[in-house]
């Protein structure tokens, strides 16, 4: 009994009882509500099957059938997870029927806006930060420019630069640029002024110019945010190439498997599709944190 | 400090004597770009010269820059495409003096709150305007094709023309499916959250599981949603709702446990029970955060909505007319459905933002102004 209130109010801090028993139960809960939701979705159609054919499955024989639909409304986890293995490991990589490709394909375009992105917003926030012109009127524009439901354009542009000839990977990049050079931005920004005031007061006693308050000051405390805020970047610039893939020019990648899946309404392949796209954002997510990890190390920084 | 070397107006005097030079010596190109020049010309001087007060030289300059950009817009009808190398120095040293300007405004500082208001709107108006000027100046004087990038004034052309489809398609979109789904995945996102601050073990499993959420691409659901919820509007609503859920979710939760311990400890000497204490402290405490939920998700509502729109629609919607359009080349078309919807999306959040001005007043954040 103490062991399960001690469990319910959280009271122990073993990360095991704390973490990865909880997750795992939610997991858990989830994956039989998917199941028990794939037969509910898959009943009635199985069931006008069943009908037809003349059969009466038993219980166990329906709930067998429902998981084990060509094209289920709703494919049961295990379908899911037998198509994302056979499409990733017992295909070759490079070949159109294989995730990997196609995981590919939009990785690079995501990696390349991506760089430029935080880039463009590294470039901006330094600029708001050091002039106070371009911080009163460009600043809002900035904000502003995230309430545009800027995905929209994405098909255009797409389908703009292929009428001049420009294809693949640049215009798909473009779009990530566009969603991730903002959160980079704001990031920034708020990590170049997070230096306190007395240390730029220590600084001036040091004679220091602008130029040298910036790379020894505002840049090293700058580098919490921008990590934190290049999560988010990479993010939604996956986002964007996954929907630049969707006009009629892509043929490869996440999205155009999403797209080729919704047309034949092959819902294995697609929900496979979103398996990898997840993991692609997970990859990536690590991979800033892992950067993040390295350059803190070779600041001398503690881990906190 | 007080009036730094303006080298904007000196930069611009440079460019637009060159711009003279030039214009003689080749005779003068298709348009007649003299009083653009002349305008700018002056302009420098006087703002070099007489610009006593911030006030005067932002005034000068802003007369001179916008003059010189609307004589150079108008001069150019009937020759686009024929733009000289004059034509775009007048244009930079237009650009410049209203540069000048901005930074001349920037530097007031306003004794009344109402000026520092007002200042605080036509800063980035002014900048937004010579966007739009440059993009104006550069497309028309350049002769880009209308395939690629239109003029503004097409694009505004365009969205008179066809305001009552554009009304259709904002009926469709936000109107149905992003309000439904916002507030139904607002709504239930708040119920998870307080759920999962009751029960602990309920928040130590969704709450990793949210965080990761925001990583993944869930835009990817739109076409499981169409095909569950058909062509209509309500498969757009789903795909709403299971983005907006976990911003909301996850923000509520960091809310709820955003009171303080002194706060909470003066609750519990009231002897208050859990419900008195969740309605009278810590949720009006997690307002700010969930106002965050709220207008991180009202931009994500409307980016659902349209894309979804990409995988399927009956004949009318916002997404569903930008994607058409794009096919058909109706490039300007789709801008004026951009530019609606840039408008939405703005009018959109700044509801929100103003709902949370009225609701969080007494936070530092408003309070300080």
């Amino acid at each position: 009994m103490q062991f399960v209130k001690k469990f319910w109010t959280g009271a122990s801090m073993d990360p095991l009882r704390s973490k990865i028993v909880p997750v795992l139960t939610i997991l858990g809960i989830m994956i039989v509500a998917w199941y028990a939701f794939a037969v509910v979705l898959n009943g009635p159609f199985q069931r006008d099957l069943d009908r037809r054919a003349g059969r009466s499955p038993g219980l166990a024989g329906f709930l067998v059938e429902t998981w084990s639909q060509p094209k289920p409304t709703l494919p049961a986890p295990h379908q899911v997870a037998q198509n994302f293995f056979n499409t990733t490991f017992m295909v070759k990589p490079w070949s159109r029927r294989s995730l990997v490709y196609h995981s590919w394909v939009t990785l690079s375009s995501t990696f390349v806006g991506f760089v430029f992105g935080a880039m463009l917003g590294i470039l901006i926030a330094v600029g708001i930060v050091h002039f106070t012109s371009l911080d009163r009127s460009l600043m809002p524009w900035i904000i502003t420019s995230q309430t545009i439901p800027i995905l929209a354009i994405a098909p255009m542009v797409v389908v703009v630069f292929a009428s001049i000839g420009i294809t693949g990977l640049i215009p798909k990049a473009l779009i990530s640029t566009y969603l991730s050079f903002f959160p980079v931005a704001v990031g920034m920004v708020k990590g170049l002024r997070s230096p306190e005031l007395m240390h730029l007061d220590l600084m001036r006693t040091y004679n220091a110019t602008a130029s040298q308050v910036f790379w020894k000051l505002r840049l090293p405390a700058s580098l919490p945010f921008l990590f934190a805020s290049m999560k988010v970047g990479v993010a939604a610039s996956l986002v964007g190439a996954i929907v630049a893939e969707l006009p009629t020019g892509a043929v490869a990648g996440i999205g155009a498997k999403l797209l080729a899946g919704s047309y034949y309404s092959q819902t294995i392949e697609i929900w496979a599709a979103l398996v990898a796209g997840s993991l692609v954002a997970v990859v990536l997510v690590m991979l800033v944190g892992l950067a993040e990890r390295i350059t803190g190390r070779a600041m001398g920084g503690r881990p906190a | 400090m007080s009036r730094p070397f303006a080298w904007q107006m000196a930069a611009a005097l440079v460019l637009v004597l060159g711009g003279m030079a030039l214009e003689t010596m080749q005779g003068g190109t298709a348009a007649n770009i003299w009083p653009a020049l002349g305008l700018v010309l002056v302009a420098a001087i006087a703002g070099s010269l007489f610009a006593t007060a911030p006030l005067i030289e932002a005034g000068i300059a802003f007369i001179g820059a916008h003059g010189a950009a609307w004589l150079l817009i108008s001069g150019i009808a009937g020759h686009e495409g024929n733009a000289g190398p004059s034509f775009y120095l007048a244009l930079v040293g237009a650009w410049l003096l209203a540069w000048r300007c901005v930074t001349a405004l920037s530097a007031i500082k306003p004794a009344s709150r109402q000026a520092a208001a007002a200042l605080g709107l036509i800063i980035p108006v002014i900048f937004g305007v010579w966007i739009l000027i440059l993009w104006e100046a550069i497309v028309r004087g350049a002769g880009i094709p209308f395939l690629l990038l239109p003029a503004p004034s097409a694009i505004g052309a365009r969205i008179v023309s066809s305001a009552s489809i554009l009304a259709a398609d904002v009926n469709q979109t936000v109107f149905k499916a992003v309000l439904a789904g916002y507030a139904i995945g607002c709504i239930s996102g708040f119920a998870a959250a307080v759920a999962a601050d009751r029960f602990i073990f309920l928040r130590r499993g969704l709450l990793p599981i949210g965080n990761m959420a925001a990583a993944l691409p869930i835009i990817g659901v739109a076409p499981i949603m169409v095909m569950w919820f058909g062509f209509g509007w309500e498969s757009k609503a789903a795909v709403v709702v299971v983005m907006t859920f976990f911003p909301m979710l996850v923000n509520t939760v960091a809310g709820l446990s955003s009171a303080g311990h002194m706060e909470r400890d003066l609750m519990r000497t009231y002897a208050s029970g859990y419900w008195q204490m969740l309605f009278k402290l810590r949720l009006p405490a997690a307002m700010p955060f969930i106002f965050n939920a709220l207008k991180i998700n009202s931009t994500l509502a409307l980016i659902g909505a349209i894309v979804a729109e990409f995988f399927g629609t009956p004949v009318v919607g916002m997404g569903f007319r930008i994607s058409t359009e794009v096919g058909r080349m109706n490039i300007d078309m789709v801008w004026a459905e951009i530019a609606v919807a840039a408008v939405a999306g703005s009018v959109f959040y700044g509801g929100v933002a103003l709902l949370e001005r009225a609701v969080t007043f007494w936070h530092p954040s408003i309070r300080g102004g």
